[in-house]
């Protein structure tokens, strides 16, 4: 079992106040809080590592090297990848997924078809629509249903062996939603297709296993696991990797420069152009050794109690309806109350010291399907208490009164 | 009235309320009694698109004033439409673009009229005196 109380003491931010009242932070899926054990690395790296890393003969270089090839192992065994070479790092998840989509246009033809979710965020359906504008490749949208699940029996008639991409979120970040990967994984492999997972919203309730999954790509962002903002890492089937061609040219990414022809670094060094987010790298390891730490199990166990106490509370106020009831689902509430604006109730939160998110949460074609301008959403991690749960919905009902 | 006039009014009113709660009920209330826009001119054309509250605004000239009505989707940006068009609505285009709006600040409101806030009020004001510069330009 967790203990939460110990927990929190890890996270400095968590005893601040805002507007005068103790912070109640429910804005975790727009990006998770980080512990000291995270910031003392960055901190560490500064005072005692800095220095750019691949290129020096002095100690300096070789010990921070040294620290982010460690950390580019420890993301490795976290998603358990077979090679550390299929661990590329990347700024974030927006920026894994844009190398995905850039290394396959050279890949695609007309007439090939790619496949995204009605439930995609909006980083994961402009690069697929700019990749078939480039190629004349045609971008097919898995619908959903009224419960914010994906439709599967049309993803299969969807597929046929124009297929050549699937692109699908594991957890959609507006409704939680947990979806079906592994069949949508095996249905694309039936018809030669690659798959790219965008993690961006499982990653920091589930630790997934790409040998399992058999997935092709799969991205995330260390913001959203307690780790800093500006890194994230892509991971890639070797063969795949090796398929696309690099994203960015510059240092670090070439073995051999001539005027005639440049040859490219092996991976994961050909996807890595320039000097990288260094401290962020090393700190996206020390997140990872902070979560398994407390344990995926544990996270999931105590994430789903209080999205079970959260959600019973929140529907017991009249006229709030909550959007996305899939029973596959993480701790994302996404609601709004009848004839009230979500900003409107986002803002009286705020003012109670409780950070919400409000508006369309970058998925707009979900808030459309709904036809509601957005929702309330509230996002939990392990470090969250059912008392501001409490808080919470405390304050939704006095945003009611003072609203209606 | 003049517009500095209406919005020391506006101020005084404002210094009554204790806490921020009074300030923001007080503010609901005006959204919700604020005179609604003409549906004719709840057009696209019309929408002022912040992230999040969509706000309309229409603009007509009334002899040399120009009279602004306005709406939005969310009921606070809704109280300071009806707070900024008060202090307006009603006057000659050449004081609208003069007009500062700083005493949004000293009501309280501040947070409200932030770029970084996703409500479209910014571009509202911006909007309130674009209509002003057009409108002066074709009195002189
Ligand atoms: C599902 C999903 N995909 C992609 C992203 C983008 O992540 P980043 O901004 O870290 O690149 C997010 C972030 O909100 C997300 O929730």
């Amino acid at each position: 079992m967790l203990n939460v109380d110990e927990i929190r003491k890890d996270f400095p931010i968590l005893s601040r106040e805002v507007n005068g009242k103790p912070l109640v932070y429910f804005d975790n899926a727009a990006t998770a809080q980080t512990p000291k054990q995270v910031i003392d690395t960055i901190v560490d790296y500064y005072s005692n590592y800095n220095a750019n890393i691949h290129r020096g003969v002095h100690t300096l270089s070789q010990e921070a090297t040294d620290l982010y090839e460690q950390a580019r192992y420890k993301i490795q065994a976290h998603f358990n990848a077979k090679f550390s070479h299929e661990i590329i790092y990347t700024s974030g998840t927006t920026h894994g997924i844009n190398l995905v989509a850039n290394g396959f246009s050279s890949l695609l033809k007309k007439g090939d078809d790619i496949i995204v979710s009605a439930l995609e965020h909006h980083s994961n359906i402009v690069p697929w629509q700019m990749l078939c504008e480039r190629t004349g490749a045609n971008l097919k949208v898995i619908p959903m249903n009224a419960e914010g699940e994906l439709v599967m029996a049309e993803y299969s008639n969807l597929l046929s062996k124009n297929t050549k991409l699937v692109f699908v979120n594991h957890i959609s970040n507006a409704l939680g939603t947990i979806n079906p990967i592994e069949d949508i994984i095996a249905q694309a492999h039936n018809v030669g297709a690659a798959v790219l997972i965008d993690g961006a919203q499982s990653t920091p309730h589930v630790k997934p296993d790409v040998q399992k999954l058999d997935v092709d790509f799969y991205v995330a962002s260390a913001h959203k696991m307690c780790g800093p903002t500006g890194v994230g890492m892509l991971y890639g089937k070797e063969e795949w990797l090796k398929k696309l061609p690099p994203y960015q040219g510059g240092g670090e990414m070439i073995a051999e420069v001539t005027f005639e022809k440049t040859t490219y670094a092996d991976l994961p060094h050909k996807f890595e152009a320039g000097t990288p987010n260094i401290a962020g790298g090393i700190a996206f390891g020390a997140a990872i050794d902070y979560m398994n730490g407390i344990g995926f199990n544990n996270i999931a166990d105590f994430e789903n109690e209080l999205l079970e106490y959260a959600t019973n509370k929140l529907l017991d106020i009249e006229g709030l309806k909550i959007y996305g009831t899939s029973k596959h689902k993480t701790a994302v509430i996404s609601f709004n109350l009848e004839g009230i604006h979500p900003y409107d109730v986002g803002t009286i939160l705020d003012k109670l010291g409780i950070a919400v998110r409000t508006g369309h949460h970058c998925a707009q074609p979900i808030m459309d399907y709904y036809k509601i301008p957005g929702t309330v959403r509230a996002s939990f991690a392990f470090y969250n208490t059912k008392a501001e749960i409490d808080t919470l919905v405390a304050g939704v009902k006095k945003a009611k009164i003072m609203l209606s | 009235m003049t517009i500095e006039e209406i919005q020391n009014e506006i101020i005084d009113e404002f210094s009554m309320f204790e806490d921020w709660e009074e300030r923001y009920q007080y503010m609901i209330d005006l959204g919700k009694d604020l005179p609604l826009i003409d549906d004719q001119y709840k057009t696209d054309s019309n929408i002022i698109k912040g992230c999040q509250s969509k706000v309309w605004v229409h603009a007509e000239m009334d002899n040399d004033k120009i009279v602004f009505t306005a709406d939005s989707d969310a009921i606070i940006t809704k109280g300071i439409i009806a707070i900024l068009i008060r202090s307006f609505s009603n006057q000659h285009p050449k004081d609208i673009i003069n007009a500062e709006t700083d005493f949004i600040d000293q009501i309280g409101l501040k947070e409200h009229l932030s770029p970084t806030r996703a409500n479209g009020l910014v571009s509202m004001v911006k909007q309130l005196k674009m209509y002003a510069i057009a409108y002066q330009t074709q009195l002189s």
